[in-house]
Formats: structure tokens, C-alpha cells, sequence
């Protein structure tokens, strides 16, 4: 588990582990089994010792004594760097999609925003795969790779126009 | 009129446009500050119904905002009266359409020759200047053929040859790549690339991200308005191995 991603669900408000848990599971849905709870303790632990997470005893009446896990101020930078910076050539669609969640449920930045820029990426790409292509004679083997790259992108940018209309959409409706 | 470099070949002012009024009042253009440098193509992107076939309607004089102005080639056009404003159309600016809008009983080398002879040249004139867009756009063979009988994307680079007749200062294009399959796409593409290198200048609005990725620049629209521009050029080559796999 990247620990950006851990770091950034929490952003809203501090958490037990196990309500981190559920929320990238609500996040992630079915995606989200490949986890276990283990990696994500295992990640907390991390965080802690690089000082970006600090962690409190919450007292319980019943049950075992529970940690609460909290963002330290370097803690929110690092998240705050997370959400600006752009993740391409290496595609991470979940990384991404965690990163609009993150952003929206804790109010640090725009999803639509984050969509904008990274689509702005993604059409420099496009541009320069398609003028390469372009300089390509017909059917030659470098076209067909370059075409390849063109569709993929295409392929990211029909999914970042899905991402715009349902964050447009969960804005207007709060 | 100006021809100097610095002028920029359009430009508008808090342009606006609505329809209807009271609770239909549509706000299609909503307030529109927009430069188009000479030999620059511009892409606005944005989802349907964001008011972006107003505003190159507006920009074409084929429309009139509701306030605000319009500038082509440090002229004044929102004012203009009917008959000065289609000449200046026939004369300044090309249109593309994403339905072609050819005359179906007309040939290639006609549909092209028309707006020529409509702007008062010489038959003679006229079809010589045709024959030579058609084989630029790469249809010297077709010149006799009827819209029937040429494909999508050859119906779109005959409306690309008819929209350049008259040497327009400004070419405007609706969704051309909207009715064409991904091969006739890139011929499109390519020939929007050479009108480019030749110096000509371009606003398209488009949903086809594609099309959009040929422009110097990028404006985004939503609800009638521009909320994010872009320059394209000058990206990030080099980095195209990385999105094929090969690192470094």
C-alpha cells in the first residue's frame, strides 16, 4: 500500500486503523479485497516513525486499548504535494482515483482541479504521440506502436471525463 | 484594417449570449474574453451544451452576441448590418462542420468552386483555384465525384478545401472529426497540421480529445464560460518511451 495513500484518507479527521480500513474500502470496493489489514498497520508503523502520523491511546471502557492515528503538520504536506503532483508515464488509476477521494472527503483541493491538470498532461502526450505518429509513413512498424500510445491515452482521457462529470455532479448535489 | 503581426486575428470582449428569457433563460456564451493570434490554432473543449457551438457561432458572424464584442482582424463585426457581415463571412471565414454541409448535387471541384464564384471571381478563376485545394487536400482524383460517392472523410477535406477558397483569415471548425471513424480522423488531423504549418489560423471546438491535442493552446468551457487554458506546444518529448514501456 503506497504510503501517500494512507496518509491522505487521513486527511479528513484522525482515525483507528480499522476505520481507515473501511474507508479505502469504500473507495476501492471489490478492488479493495486485495488488501489486507496487516499491510496497512504495517504502513501506519512507517508513517509514525518518519513522523508524518502520530498516533494516540484512545481510552476504552470495553475491549483492548485502540490507537487513533493522526496527520502531523508534516504529515499534511506531504499529502498536500501528493494531490499536486502528476503521476504520469506510470498510470496509476487507483492511486489517482484515491487521490479525487482523499481531496474531496477532507477538502484540501478541487477534484475537478486535479482532473484539469491531469488532463492537461495527458494532451501534451497525446500532442506529441500523435505528431510522431503523423510523421510516420502508413503501416510502418513505429506507427503501430505510436498508435498504441495514442489509444491509451485517448483511453485515459475518456475515464478522466467520467471522473469531471461525477465529481461536477457530487459538487452540485452538496 | 490591420495586418500587422500584433493584432490579433480575433478578438472578443465580455461577450455573451443568451436565449429565451425569465426561467428559459439559456446563458449559452457568459461572458468571453478570447485572443486568436495570427497562425495560432486554438482547441475549446468542453461537455455538451457548455456553449461552445455559440460561441464559434458568435465568432463567424452566422450569429450575434447578446452583448459584448467581436473583433476579426482589428475590425468591429457585432455591428455590422446584414449584408456587410455576409460578406464579411464569405470573405474572412472558413467554416467546417461537423455534418459537412456540402451541396448534395453538386461535385467536389463544384462544392469547392462556389463560395469563389459567390465572392465574385472568374469561373475560370474559380476552378482553377478548386482543382488546386482539392489536390492539396489530397482528392485530385475525386473532383468529379457527387457527396454521394466519397466517403466521410473525404466529404470533410472537400468542406476543409471549400472553407479555404477564399483565403480566410480565420478558419472555424465545429466538431470536424464528430462523423468520422478513426482513419479518416487522422487525415483530418494531418491536414488541420499542414494548414497550421502553413500558417493558417484555426479555432475548433470539439469534444474529440484527439483533435484537441493538435492545438497550440487549449481552453476549456463550462457553462459559457472559459475555466482553464492551456499551452500544448513545446511538451514532452522524449517522454513517449515511457508510455510504451521502454524506460529512460
Amino acid at each position: 500500500m503506497q504510503q501517500e495513500v494512507v496518509l491522505a484518507m487521513l486527511a479528513k479527521e484522525p482515525a483507528y486503523g480499522y476505520a481507515l480500513r473501511a474507508r479505502l474500502s469504500a473507495a476501492l470496493g471489490p478492488l479493495g479485497d486485495a488488501m489486507n489489514a496487516g499491510q496497512i498497520y504495517v504502513t501506519l508503523t512507517r508513517l509514525e516513525k518518519a513522523g508524518l502520523v502520530a498516533s494516540e491511546e484512545a481510552t476504552s471502557t470495553e475491549g483492548p486499548a485502540r490507537k487513533v492515528y493522526g496527520l502531523t503538520s508534516a504529515g499534511q504536506e506531504r499529502v498536500g504535494a501528493w494531490l499536486a503532483e502528476v503521476s504520469w508515464p506510470r498510470p496509476d488509476l487507483a492511486e489517482f482515483h484515491l487521490k479525487l477521494v482523499a481531496a474531496a472527503a477532507a477538502g484540501l483541493a478541487d477534484p475537478l482541479a486535479i482532473v484539469d491538470q491531469q488532463r492537461r498532461e495527458l494532451l501534451r502526450r497525446l500532442r506529441d504521440a500523435q505528431r510522431a505518429a503523423m510523421a510516420e509513413p502508413d503501416r510502418s512498424d513505429a506507427a503501430l506502436l505510436l498508435e498504441g500510445i495514442v489509444l491509451r491515452l485517448q483511453a485515459d482521457l475518456r475515464w478522466l471525463e467520467a471522473c469531471e462529470r461525477n465529481w461536477t455532479e457530487r459538487r452540485g448535489n452538496l | 484594417m490591420s495586418d500587422t503581426a500584433d493584432t490579433p486575428v480575433l478578438r472578443t470582449r465580455g461577450l455573451r449570449k443568451q436565449y429565451g428569457k425569465g426561467e428559459v433563460l439559456v446563458r449559452a456564451v457568459a461572458g468571453v474574453d478570447l485572443d486568436v493570434a495570427s497562425g495560432e490554432t486554438v482547441a475549446v473543449m468542453g461537455p455538451s451544451g457548455c456553449g461552445k457551438s455559440t460561441l464559434l457561432h458568435v465568432l463567424g458572424g452566422l450569429d450575434r452576441p447578446s452583448e459584448g464584442e467581436v473583433w476579426l482582424d482589428g475590425r468591429r463585426i457585432d455591428r455590422l448590418g446584414e449584408k456587410a457581415l455576409a460578406r464579411m463571412r464569405r470573405e474572412a471565414v472558413g467554416f467546417v462542420f461537423q455534418g459537412f454541409h456540402l451541396m448534395d448535387e453538386l461535385t467536389a471541384v463544384e462544392n469547392v468552386e462556389l463560395s469563389a464564384l459567390l465572392a465574385g471571381n472568374s469561373p475560370r478563376a474559380a476552378r482553377r483555384r478548386a482543382t488546386e485545394l482539392l489536390e492539396r487536400v489530397g482528392l485530385a482524383d475525386r473532383a468529379g465525384f457527387l457527396p454521394a460517392a466519397l466517403s466521410g472523410g473525404q466529404r470533410q477535406r472537400v468542406a476543409i478545401a471549400r472553407a479555404l477558397c477564399n483565403e480566410p483569415r480565420v478558419v472555424l471548425a465545429d466538431e470536424p472529426t464528430g462523423n468520422l471513424d478513426s482513419a479518416a480522423t487522422l487525415d483530418v488531423l494531418r491536414l488541420f497540421e499542414s494548414l497550421h504549418e502553413a500558417g493558417h489560423t484555426l479555432v475548433i471546438v470539439t469534444h474529440d480529445d484527439r483533435i484537441a491535442a493538435t492545438a497550440d493552446r487549449l481552453i476549456s468551457m463550462r457553462d459559457g464560460a472559459f475555466v482553464d487554458e492551456t499551452r500544448l506546444a513545446g511538451g514532452t518529448s522524449g517522454k513517449l518511451g515511457a508510455l510504451a514501456g521502454l524506460e529512460g
